[in-house]
């Protein structure tokens, strides 16, 4: 049990995907404008990381050690109807927040931390519960980094940054002090 | 009837009449104003930290001047060549550079810690649009720039040498050149000490500031004081260190209790490292710390658990930087969810009512 909960720990703060890996970078950026919009791609990551983890451990278990060959394609094949099927149900449920997720919503798709995720899962050779548990750091973890990010964007909308720094500039510095904020964290629960 | 003017002075009678002769002075609010300004607040901070560099001199000899004087400079030149028009007089440069000088080992390369001065400005503050609208703590982010590019030299820490004069270190090695091999002992902090070998030592000696560790950070007692001077003046908001004192007393206090021969005591917790320094003039830089009452408890109390957490669980042996800067990036995400109420509002929304 607190074996799992190390698992959720470090895949959030430790190793965050974004901010300790970097990975998962363009919905950092592109949908990090307002805190409500980035709390709900954080969601949806969460969703389609959880369902990867399921879907992963599945392939893992009954598919790929007869056809190893097989496993980016089929990996890749699942996050991107798993993505698909995010995108139709928020699509129906939240017109708004389709409108809002934009493009980054079937981006997802192609956002490496999820297949990020899904290789780390395998190498570690997690079982079911481990790849849950990992699954939801991992989000919550990049939820956290999209929330962080948009706050602090928010603050600095009415500051004067210089014109070299606007928009993008700004936003790269800004990850980069997060994630030198986050280096804090390393080694932290290894002992 | 009279209204009093603006200016103090009784108006009489403001009939008719003698309406075309009432002469009344327009003047936009606030009223009210107090003497203080930013340029000296910040002048009375560099004041304060003074106390601090002088006993620094004098544990760590030149070295320490050396360098605090070239974070100082890297600072302030950062903040003249590219900050606004006449920036650099309101002192908040100044600040930053000493403070960054002060969180660095004595034997540090000079060259690097004046590289950190100009991070710090320039990334940690100018980039943002200047004082008042960072979000880290220019010389926090210094440092830990300095950490993740120089990661052997900011963690080797002299002993006290023979005599006084006698350099702490290579601080005058060139850049980008690797500093000579030091004839200098190098010896560990007293929470390396605690981390990697177990060893305590003494309270007293982490109180008046007699050990191993960065130029300025070791006097706690000193700092304590020194801070204390400016939460008198309201400077500084006194619940930020007392949120964070008491967390970590209350945090390590707890585990000392559970394994007194595994976990630090907590006053070792409290004097050791730069948690004195830190929760005195880091955590409160008025521009990166929550602006709310509520928010400055939550504030603390996150960098107390988050400080523990690090020096206890962590990789490193000391978390003081990192707690903040973790915190910083929190702060605006704090002064979102507790704003107070405003007067005459109900305390909860009415059912039913959206937004």
């Amino acid at each position: 049990m607190g074996e799992l909960f190390w698992i959720l720990l470090s895949a959030m703060l430790v190793n965050n995907f974004t901010l300790h890996l970097f990975l998962g970078l363009c919905p950092f950026m592109g949908v990090s404008a307002k805190v409500e919009t980035a709390l709900r791609m954080g969601l949806a990551n969460i969703f389609v990381l959880v369902t990867t983890s399921v879907c992963v451990w599945f392939l893992n278990t009954f598919v790929l050690p007869h056809a190893p060959y097989l496993r980016l394609i089929s990996f890749i094949v699942v996050i991107a109807s798993f993505v698909q099927i995010t995108e139709m149900a928020i699509k129906k449920f939240s017109p708004t927040l389709f409108r809002q997720l934009g493009i980054f919503l079937p981006l997802i798709t192609t956002n490496c931390a999820i297949l990020g995720y899904a290789i780390f899962n395998t190498n570690r050779g997690y079982d079911f519960l481990e790849g849950l548990m990992f699954a939801l750091g991992a989000g919550l973890g990049l939820t956290l980094a999209l929330v962080l990010m948009a706050s602090i964007r928010e603050t600095t909308e009415t500051a004067s940054v210089p014109a070299a720094a606007r928009n993008m500039g700004l936003v790269l510095i800004i990850a980069g002090s997060l994630s030198l904020a986050f280096m804090g964290f390393a080694g932290l629960f290894t002992a | 009837m009279s209204v009093p003017g603006p200016d103090g002075r009784r108006a009489t009678s403001p009939d008719l009449d003698s309406m075309a002769e009432l002469r009344l002075r327009i003047a936009a609010s606030p009223h009210l104003r107090s003497s203080h300004s930013t340029p000296r607040i910040m002048w009375n901070v560099v004041g304060s930290l003074v106390p601090i560099l002088a006993v620094a001199t004098y544990y760590f000899g030149p070295s320490a001047l050396l360098v605090v004087g070239a974070a100082t400079i890297g600072a302030v030149l950062t903040e003249r060549l590219f900050g606004r028009k006449g920036s650099t007089g309101d002192g908040s440069a100044v600040i930053t550079g000493l403070l960054l000088g002060l969180i660095l080992p004595p034997g540090f390369p000079m060259w690097m810690a004046f590289l950190g001065g100009v991070f710090g400005i320039a990334f940690g503050k100018l980039i943002f649009g200047g004082l008042g609208q960072n979000v880290f703590n220019p010389a926090l982010l210094g440092r830990a720039f300095l950490q993740a590019a120089f990661p052997i030299a900011i963690t080797t820490w002299p002993v006290q040498p023979a005599t006084w004069w006698s350099l702490r270190g290579d601080n005058f090695a060139l850049p980008l050149m690797s500093p000579s091999a030091p004839d200098i002992a190098t010896g560990a902090t007293p929470l390396g000490l605690m981390k990697f070998e177990g060893l305590p030592t003494g309270t007293w000696d982490l109180m008046i500031g007699s050990t191993a560790g960065s130029i300025g950070e070791t006097a706690g007692l000193l700092i304590l004081l020194c801070g204390g001077y400016l939460a008198l003046r309201k400077y500084l908001d006194w619940r930020i260190p007392a949120s964070i004192f008491l967390t970590v007393l209350a945090f390590s206090g707890v585990l000392y209790a559970i394994g007194p021969d595994r976990f630090p005591n907590p006053l070792f917790m409290l004097f050791s490292g730069g948690l004195m320094l830190g929760a005195m003039y880091m955590a409160t830089d008025m521009v990166t710390s929550p602006v709310t009452p509520a928010g400055a408890w939550i504030f603390g109390a996150g960098i107390g658990l988050l400080v523990v957490l690090i020096r206890v669980w962590g990789g490193l042996p000391e978390g003081v930087m990192y707690a903040i800067l973790f915190m910083n990036a929190l702060v605006p995400f704090i002064n979102r969810t507790t704003q107070p109420r405003v007067f005459g509002k109900p305390r909860r929304k009415p059912k039913g009512a959206e937004a």
